[in-house]
């Protein structure tokens, strides 16, 4: 019923058209996504965190490498092996003018298990704090239950709300992991109607209307850096085509994902530019090697040919992920040789961990020592409108494996029933993508990788049955271990682990780009994040 | 009368409840909302956390159990993605889609209905073919195309108009419009003539079949030796005599654009219910979904309701009676 594809060709029809309009004290971006909610602790998904960003702060914020630095914390550091301590900025005011303490902190962790109605609480990132002390009201203990290096980034991903703006003397609040008692919080309503809506943030909430955007207007008491921008207009763009010619009539400055189809008219344009990077977003390919027997699969044998690792290497190294990023991703994405590209903590410096060599013979040679000289047949699971060209990358995969003899059949259907079968395990191999929010290589190791187990809470999207016990074991030393580059080193240990046993098959490094008036410009951030206070006009 | 108005009732709630339960299953069969609206990070036991609060954990019939005790009592349950009301959140976007299915009727009555009268008049002439050939198009070009098409000429070419979106809302009679409100109409007028272009030509055709029609009758004759101008006898004795079939498919069309104004809402960024079932079917938002349908179905039954209503006044000749047609 309704094509994106012709919409897209009819803009590409479009010439390209100057549009100066006169540079005013508002941004307008078309963003790809609208958030559900104003409540910063509704619900942890992309657009919700990325409007949150704006309004409130955490203690700890990432960069465009996610790196983390000191936000509403000055800085932090480990007082023992199980307890981090956080110097808070002294000279910060919520909007409604009361000043920021460790208390809002505490406050907001003690809100965040309770939120009504959330279809992904931030107690993902919370439920390691299990004690809190303060000091003095600027300087917050947090204390875990066995060592966890990762407190800080985790208390990146969420935001602070005050404890005396809704009333609450933040003293007299008793930390407990189960429930602080009977305190009162603000609902998701009143961020929704702006009521609540008192955050740190370079801006202010103006108005939040489901369908038809975000306002946001600058925040005059900002402790920070103040913004370029008096005010900012968020406008729910979701279709591509659209999004792409509101660019072109010059109702939005900047636009979120413009389709790949369109980078080439919108560079032509003298007016207008495109800026990308790279994303903390892996491609890859799972493959289901734990069961004996998978009925995604049919080997002559009737066994799984997925449990052996030549099999799983050589459909690997069947793959020419060069061709998949220059033919199918318009050379917009970076072939991948492990799960996090590299620059990003845990990950290998450039260069040192390459994707593997596309080699058919060899391919074909494993898999008649493997015992499947005639190959077998097996179907791909894919999503066709999740991530960018994901049907057409799956299509490329199963033509190079049926090339080295592995039959190969797709199943590609739409995201909502894709995940859902996922996770019933229905696939033997199937292809997908993970971002690492928190921007380490422990993110996709403990999510996709390890042993699901429910116990550690990791692999939680292992939908393949794959276990490795020498993984494991060295993940959960990776994970314990406080000190950066000791952690890092063995974040890099275990991903060789992971790659050298060829239990997933990485393909490529997603590429974000952002289009917009050739007068703006803004840092391509690796979490794909749009945030209009970083948004400068062009020197 | 009454038996006629009970009998519409009783029909209406069975097409409703049938509705429910073929939508309540459906949606549970494409899977579980869950799935897709978790953060990827979390952990297993946060996972079947939430699956349970939600009651996903309870199988399908208790599930729809539930859902029928509390829709006894006024609730159609929580929307999964928002956590707000679904009826709430239908009614939010509800006026937007109501002021763009106004405007597309209007839209599609002014051009239609005298484009029609003209080529029933000129049906002979090149004129009239003319029109007939243009309504050909009308019908058949997809609304995405035309919408497409018209944001390219007015809004990325000439830039005219805003090529998406909808102005800031004025309050009238409690309802959150933007018609009424300065540089309203701009935002309206390309996706008001997306959807009113359909239904213009399929207006034009009915006039046109009509006024031929009209034109050999009698009192036309009596008309034209009495000496009454043309444009009188078309635009007021003729236009009476066929507005009976207009006004029936108007009423119908005015329901499909409500309902179905979804890729019109699409391609224009309209914040309208369209669009917001469009997101709940992606999102598997089943209470929205259920609700969204709920409404829709009741809307068309009063639609049909007061088309009926219409004819009596309408025509005189027509009468309402319990014996069903």
């Amino acid at each position: 019923m309704f094509s994106g594809k012709h919409i897209r060709s009819a803009v590409l029809v479009v010439a390209g058209i100057a549009t100066n309009s006169a540079f005013s004290g508002e941004l307008r971006v078309g963003v790809a996504a609208e958030p559900s909610a104003a409540d910063p602790h509704f619900t942890n998904l992309g657009p919700n965190n990325q409007l949150r960003r704006n309004i409130f702060e955490s203690l700890v914020a990432t960069d465009d490498q996610q790196r983390p630095y000191g936000q509403l914390a000055t800085s932090w550091r480990p007082v023992g092996p199980t307890s981090w301590e956080f110097k808070l900025r002294k000279d910060v005011k919520f909007s409604d003018g009361s000043s920021f303490d460790a208390y809002d902190v505490i406050y907001t962790v003690c809100r965040i298990p309770g939120v009504k109605d959330s279809p992904s609480l931030f107690t993902t990132y919370t439920k390691a704090a299990s004690r809190f002390e303060v000091p003095d009201p600027h300087t917050l203990i947090v204390h875990t239950e066995g060592p966890y290096p990762l407190l800080p980034i985790e208390f990146s991903s969420w935001g602070i709300i005050s404890a005396k703006a809704n009333g609450i003397d933040g003293k007299a609040i008793v930390f407990n992991k189960s429930g602080c008692g009977d305190i009162k919080y603000p609902t998701t309503a009143d961020f929704n109607d702006g009521k609540a809506a008192i955050g740190t943030g370079p801006y202010l909430l103006e108005s939040f209307r489901k369908g038809e955007g975000v306002r946001l207007k600058r925040n005059m008491g900002y402790w920070g850096k103040a913004p370029q921008w008096d005010t900012v207009v968020m406008k729910p763009l979701t279709s591509d085509g659209p999004r792409v010619a509101a660019l072109f009539a010059g109702d939005v400055d900047m636009i979120e994902n413009p389709p790949l189809q369109d980078l080439a008219r919108v560079k032509a344009n003298s007016s207008m530019k495109v800026v990308q990077g790279i994303s903390n977003r892996v491609i890859y390919i799972a493959l289901g090697s734990g069961p004996d027997n998978h009925k995604g699969i049919s080997a002559p044998d009737n066994k799984n040919p997925l449990k052996d690792v030549r099999v799983r290497e050589a459909l690997s190294i069947a793959v020419n992920r060069d061709a998949i990023v220059s033919r199918i991703m318009g050379g917009v994405a970076v072939p991948a040789g492990e799960l996090l590209p590299a620059g990003m903590f845990g990950a290998h410096p450039e260069g040192q961990m390459k994707p593997p060599t596309y080699n058919v013979e060899r391919a074909k040679k494993l898999l008649a020592d493997a015992g499947y000289p005639d190959g077998f047949s097996i179907t791909l699971g894919t999503p066709n409108d999740r991530y960018i060209n994901d049907g057409e990358v799956a299509q490329a995969v199963a033509q190079m494996w049926t090339r080295v003899g592995v039959k190969t059949s797709i199943d590609a259907m739409t995201s909502s029933t894709f995940f859902s079968r996922r996770n019933k395990f229905e696939f033997a191999a199937y292809l997908a993508g993970w971002g690492a929010s928190t921007g380490e290589m422990g993110s996709p190791l403990k999510a996709l990788v390890a042993t699901a187990n429910k116990t550690t809470g990791y692999g939680a999207t292992n939908k393949t049955g794959y276990s490795n016990k020498a993984f494991d074991e060295s993940l959960a030393r990776a994970l314990s271990t406080v000190d950066d580059k000791e952690r890092e080193e063995l974040l890099r240990e275990t991903s060789r682990t992971a790659m050298g046993d060829w239990a997933i098959i990485p393909l490529h490094f997603e590429v974000t780009p952002w289009a917009m008036k050739a007068s703006i410009s803004y840092k391509p951030r690796v979490d794909q994040y749009t945030l209009p206070a970083d948004v400068t006009s062009a020197k | 009368m009454l038996v006629y108005m009970l009998r519409r009732v009783v029909q209406s709630l069975f097409v409703i409840a049938a509705m429910v339960v073929i939508v309540f299953f459906g949606v549970y069969l494409i899977g579980n909302p869950i799935d897709i609206l978790i953060s990827p990070d979390a952990t297993l036991d946060e996972i079947e956390a939430t699956k349970a609060r939600f009651g996903f954990d309870q199988p399908i019939h208790v599930q729809f159990f539930q859902f029928l005790l509390q829709a006894s009592q006024g609730d159609l349950g929580r929307s999964f993605v928002h956590g707000e009301s679904a009826i709430g959140l239908i009614l939010h976007y509800m006026p937007a889609t109501l002021e763009l299915a106004f405007l597309g009727l209007v839209f599609s009555v002014l051009l239609g209905v005298p484009i029609g009268i003209y080529a029933g008049y000129r049906s002979q002439r090149w004129q009239g073919r003319a029109i007939m050939t243009g309504t050909v198009f009308g019908f058949s070009l997809p609304n995405f195309w035309v919408g497409m098409l018209l944001i390219l000429i007015f809004s990325v070419h000439l830039q005219w108009l805003p090529s998406t979106g909808r102005a800031d809302t004025i309050t009238v009679w409690g309802l959150q419009l933007s018609i009424f409100a300065p540089g309203g109409l701009k935002y309206m007028v390309l996706p008001a003539l997306t959807l009113a272009l359909y239904k213009a030509s399929l207006l034009a055709r009915l006039a046109r079949a009509g006024t031929q029609e009209a034109l050999l009758q009698d009192y036309v004759k009596f008309a034209r030796a009495k000496g009454v101008s043309e444009t009188r006898i078309l635009f007021v004795h003729v236009l009476k005599n066929i507005l009976i079939p207009i006004v029936s498919v108007l009423g119908l069309e005015l329901g499909s654009m409500i309902a179905f104004a979804v890729v019109t809402e699409t391609v224009f960024a309209w914040p309208g219910m369209g669009k917001l079932l469009i997101e709940s079917i992606t999102k598997l938002d089943r209470p929205v979904i259920v609700a969204y349908l709920m409404l829709t179905v009741l809307m068309f039954v009063t639609i049909n309701l007061v088309v009926d209503l219409l004819y009596t006044w309408l025509d005189p000749r027509v009468r309402i009676t319990a014996e069903p047609t």
